[in-house]
């Protein structure tokens, strides 16, 4: 298990306690072609981490490594170190309690071929919850926090793949959400969705925060700014630099690629 | 702007061209269908009745019903299916969500289309020497169905792969992304979206199943038997060998009784595939995605 060795790890070497992932000198390639090089960089604890950059900047496959995605996918081959609270993920045994603690939600939304409760009450069934009020209690309470509880509440029992776009991504977030993670990762959340319903899920990012740790991809600049507290540019398979959202949004950056990033001139 | 050119003239033409030809084709491969049909309706019909489905042959095949046939050829498929539905589904399984691409998976899958390939008699002699005589279970049903099953395995084997394949990626990341296992994916959210395939493959499998005859000759099929098998250690008649024999091997069978036997099994053939026809239709009309 992990938890176990997360709190002996986070128990010796408390200056690192507020760093959730760290991710040093990481490389990733599909069956020898590098889509990401040399990338290091730190996610706090209970802090929004917006990533942004052009498309084949890599952003995708920095995800899938974190939660070792790499394990499931043909030919990804991961390089560096990436320690979660603390722990090497790539000398995990136990992927799966890790992508437990790690909730995903993807560009376009997926609702499962299943009831909207069945969809919500998948990942707490796959950790052994068969109590029905305790799976009750789980799906309105994720639900209620995807801010979509109050449009399903009835119809709990139809099919969660029919709802429209920005429902679907809604329930793909209350998923994400039932496995009680400590770091939520959105790739592109809003690509396929609505800008109300886009607004509302920042909203609702907004809200977890307080309870865990957001990293957020997006290839929309603004929304970075208006959500990101520190945001990484990526671009071209490096990470270019990392910033705080309100320094590197006002001009303050590094490197010159970041403003023209930033200012629209390429990408 | 809109006039017709000499060009829009001569398109037009060549456009109805293709399509009466292609129209053509397509009648003229229901042709044969009707033709075969109408010809068993018309000289096997009259002889079916309730004795003739319910009673066994008399009178040295030549009078009396196909009752032990019919049930041999229950026998035969049902064991077939029992052996090659697990091993088929389980190895389409196993190629299509665990085995990575590589030489291994593509060495399997050659031996896949291979074994379609290979003649029946082919599989029969096989059979003879695999199961008859080296396992010892003699010509026997269970003979006959392992070397029908191993028959129709590439069948079930790619139908299943395809209607696995026809689910979605997404769903099976979306489900490793919360922790699953490749088995709870596959067993939670793969496999009941891919049912509905692998039934009508089974289906299909079932009706090709039914009609071959070479496979059960030498391993478990008998030209005549006068009672009705009662385990897979029996041999048994079967309708398409039946029909071979009534056919060809016995003389003095007034000439109804032949076309009466094919009628029986291209029916059941018929109402196999209208059910894998009917279900798929259900099925459609319930896509959940």
């Amino acid at each position: 298990m992990v938890s176990a060795q997360s709190a002996a790890e986070a128990g010796q070497a408390s200056p690192a306690a507020q760093i959730k992932i760290a991710a040093r000198d990481v490389t990733i390639s599909y069956s020898g072609v590098a889509a990401l090089s040399g990338v290091s960089l730190e996610v706090r604890e209970h802090e929004i981490f917006g990533i942004i950059g052009p498309a084949n900047a890599g952003k995708t496959s920095f995800l899938k490594a974190l939660n070792r995605m790499d394990s499931f996918t043909d030919g990804m081959r991961v390089e560096g170190d990436i320690q979660f609270d603390g722990v090497p993920v790539s000398r995990l045994r136990n992927v799966y309690a890790l992508r437990k603690r790690i909730g995903v939600v993807f560009p376009l939304p997926v609702g499962l071929p299943m009831t909207i409760y069945d969809n919500v009450a998948l990942a707490p069934r796959l950790s052994g919850i068969k109590d029905h009020a305790e799976l009750e209690v789980i799906v309105e309470r994720c639900l209620t926090r995807a801010a979509l509880w109050d449009e399903v509440k009835d119809r709990l029992s139809s099919l969660g793949s029919l709802l429209s776009g920005g429902q679907q991504q809604r329930l793909t977030i209350a998923r994400a959400l039932s496995q009680q993670p400590e770091v939520l990762m959105l790739d592109e959340f809003s690509i396929a969705v609505d800008p109300v319903t886009t607004m509302r899920i920042e909203e609702v990012l907004r809200e977890l925060r307080s309870e865990m740790t957001i990293i957020m991809v997006t290839n929309l600049v603004q929304q970075a700014e208006r959500l990101a507290d520190r945001t990484a540019f990526f671009l071209g398979g490096e990470c270019i630099e990392v910033g705080h959202s309100s320094q590197m949004f006002a001009g303050e950056v590094r490197d010159e690629r970041t403003r023209d990033y930033i200012e629209g001139k390429f990408g | 702007m809109f006039e017709i050119s000499a060009l829009n003239q001569r398109n037009k033409k060549v456009e109805r061209l293709f399509r009466t030809l292609f129209l053509m084709m397509v009648l003229l491969l229901v042709l044969p269908v009707i033709v075969i049909l109408a010809t068993l309706i018309i000289k096997g019909g009259p002889i079916i009745s309730f004795e003739f489905l319910f009673t066994s042959p008399t009178d040295g095949m030549t009078a009396g019903g196909i009752l032990p046939a019919l049930i041999g050829t229950v026998w035969l498929v049902s064991v077939a299916l029992l052996v090659s539905v697990p091993l088929g589904v389980a190895a389409a399984v196993y190629l299509n969500e665990y085995a990575g691409n590589n030489w291994f998976t593509r060495v399997i899958n050659l031996a896949i289309i291979n074994l379609a390939g290979v003649p029946s008699i082919v599989h029969a002699l096989f059979g003879v020497g695999a199961f008859v005589i080296f396992f010892k279970f003699g010509t026997s049903i269970l003979a006959a169905s392992l070397t029908l099953a191993i028959m129709t395995l590439p069948v079930v084997i790619v139908a299943t792969r395809e209607s696995l394949a026809a689910v979605p990626m997404a769903f099976r990341e979306a489900c490793w992304n919360m922790g699953a296992t490749r088995w709870q994916t596959i067993r939670r959210v793969v496999l009941p979206n891919a049912v509905s395939g692998i039934l009508t493959g089974v289906i299909l499998e079932v009706s090709r199943t039914a009609g071959e005859t070479a496979p059960i000759m030498f391993t478990g099929a008998a030209f005549f038997l006068p009672y009705l098998p009662e385990s897979i250690f029996d041999q048994t008649m079967a309708l398409s060998l039946h029909l071979f024999v009534v056919s060809t091997q016995v003389p003095g069978v007034p000439e109804a009784l032949p076309y009466g036997v094919a009628l029986v099994l291209v029916t059941m053939v018929l109402i196999m595939n209208s059910l894998s026809i009917a279900f798929r239709v259900y099925l459609r009309g319930k896509k959940k995605w």
